[in-house]
């Protein structure tokens, strides 16, 4: 009965709305690839505002966009040399 | 000076040439003087789908090299004399060609016409960037699945690269049961997504392969439904505001009926 009154009222999961989930997931990442030139900004921006306050291990300095099954985060890997004592 | 516009899509198969033949026949219908441009160099089709396949002597590569005058390339449409056809090189390779020889064309064909629609190939690559080049306005088709949606954002993203904003979506090949049961993404849900103007939404329609098979746009064809959703885009190119056909709306009594049994497919 539950089933009958869900498919009535239009409430049970539908291919339609995977569709949509789907295609939004894979447009995040679509949209997310950053051009090297502009990742190469982003490290150099994130460099000079870390450099306040600490010492950091450019050369060693790694930046990129990770995908996994349901989201898409900045991940970045910054040896710390040094923690300054004051701004 | 008339006006330029791509008819694309990224991925193939979704009815570009369809779509640019039905767009084209409309508004010669309506009597604006139109030239549809086949861009689709080495698997040309557009000749086919309008019935003009025994006419050719030269295409878009002749003029490009300057063999021939574009008087002398342009087939004039059985059914209309104020609608031609540049066909492509059937023979040839897309690199035949180049964006700026494209622009220079297109420029030269919008002296004389009110509308030169050009008919790109699938893919991004040279192709695609030829049939862009010139352009004034895209139009982007797509169907309900995913990778024709996926398709259609990339395109989005290169246009604007390219300078060309504001691009229109049409939805082709819906099928209004499927989205009843909830089996098919609503023009909504794709408009959502792609943050883009709709244009117009085309049914899956039997009509239009039976006018493929002939060679006879769907647009002239009074009782098609696909040919009367060509013929509300062509007033919305026009200006014109038109609702959009009612494909996909249900009321809670005809869902109920259906429920029950009595509706039927309606």
């Amino acid at each position: 009965m539950l089933e009958w009154l869900a498919k009535l009222f239009g409430t049970t999961e539908s291919s339609k709305d995977r569709a949509k989930e789907r295609l939004r997931l894979v447009l995040v990442q679509d949209r997310a690839i950053l051009s090297p030139g502009l990742l190469e900004a982003l490290k150099e921006d994130m460099i000079a505002v870390l450099s306040k306050y600490m010492e950091i291990d450019e050369e060693a300095l790694e930046v990129n966009l990770d995908s996994s099954d349901d989201s898409v985060a900045l991940v970045a890997n910054i040896p710390v040399r040094s923690v300054r004592r004051k701004i | 000076m008339g006006k330029s516009i791509v008819i694309t899509s990224g991925k193939g198969g979704v009815g570009k040439t369809t779509t640019t033949a039905n767009i084209g026949t409309g508004l010669a219908q309506i009597g604006r003087k139109v030239c549809l441009v086949d861009a689709d160099i080495g698997l040309r089709n557009l000749d086919v789908v309008m019935g003009l396949e025994n006419r050719i002597v030269y295409d878009l590569i002749d003029v490009v090299e300057g063999h021939c005058r574009v008087r002398s390339a342009l087939i004039k449409d059985k059914r209309f004399d104020n609608l031609f056809l540049l066909p492509a090189a059937q023979t040839r390779e897309k690199d035949a060609v180049n964006p700026e020889q494209m622009e220079k064309l297109i420029t030269e064909l919008k002296q004389e016409f009110d509308y030169v629609l050009v008919d790109c190939p699938a893919g991004i690559e040279q192709g695609f960037k030829n049939a862009i080049a010139g352009a004034d306005l895209a139009i982007i088709v797509t169907t309900p699945e995913v990778s024709a949606v996926r398709d259609a954002d990339r395109i989005i993203g290169l246009l604007e690269a390219d300078e060309l904003f504001e691009p229109q979506l049409i939805v082709n090949r819906i099928r209004p049961d499927m989205i009843r049961r909830g089996d098919m993404m609503t023009t909504d849900d794709m408009i959502d997504i792609l943050a883009i103007k709709l244009l117009g939404i085309v049914p899956d329609d039997e009509s239009i392969i039976v006018s493929t098979n002939k060679g006879e746009p769907a647009v002239l064809d009074k009782k098609s439904v696909s040919g009367q959703a060509f013929r509300n885009i062509v007033r919305r190119l026009e200006g014109a505001s038109v609702p959009f056909l009612a494909l996909e709306e249900e009321n809670m009594v005809k869902r109920l009926m259906r429920f029950i049994g009595i509706g039927g497919k309606s």
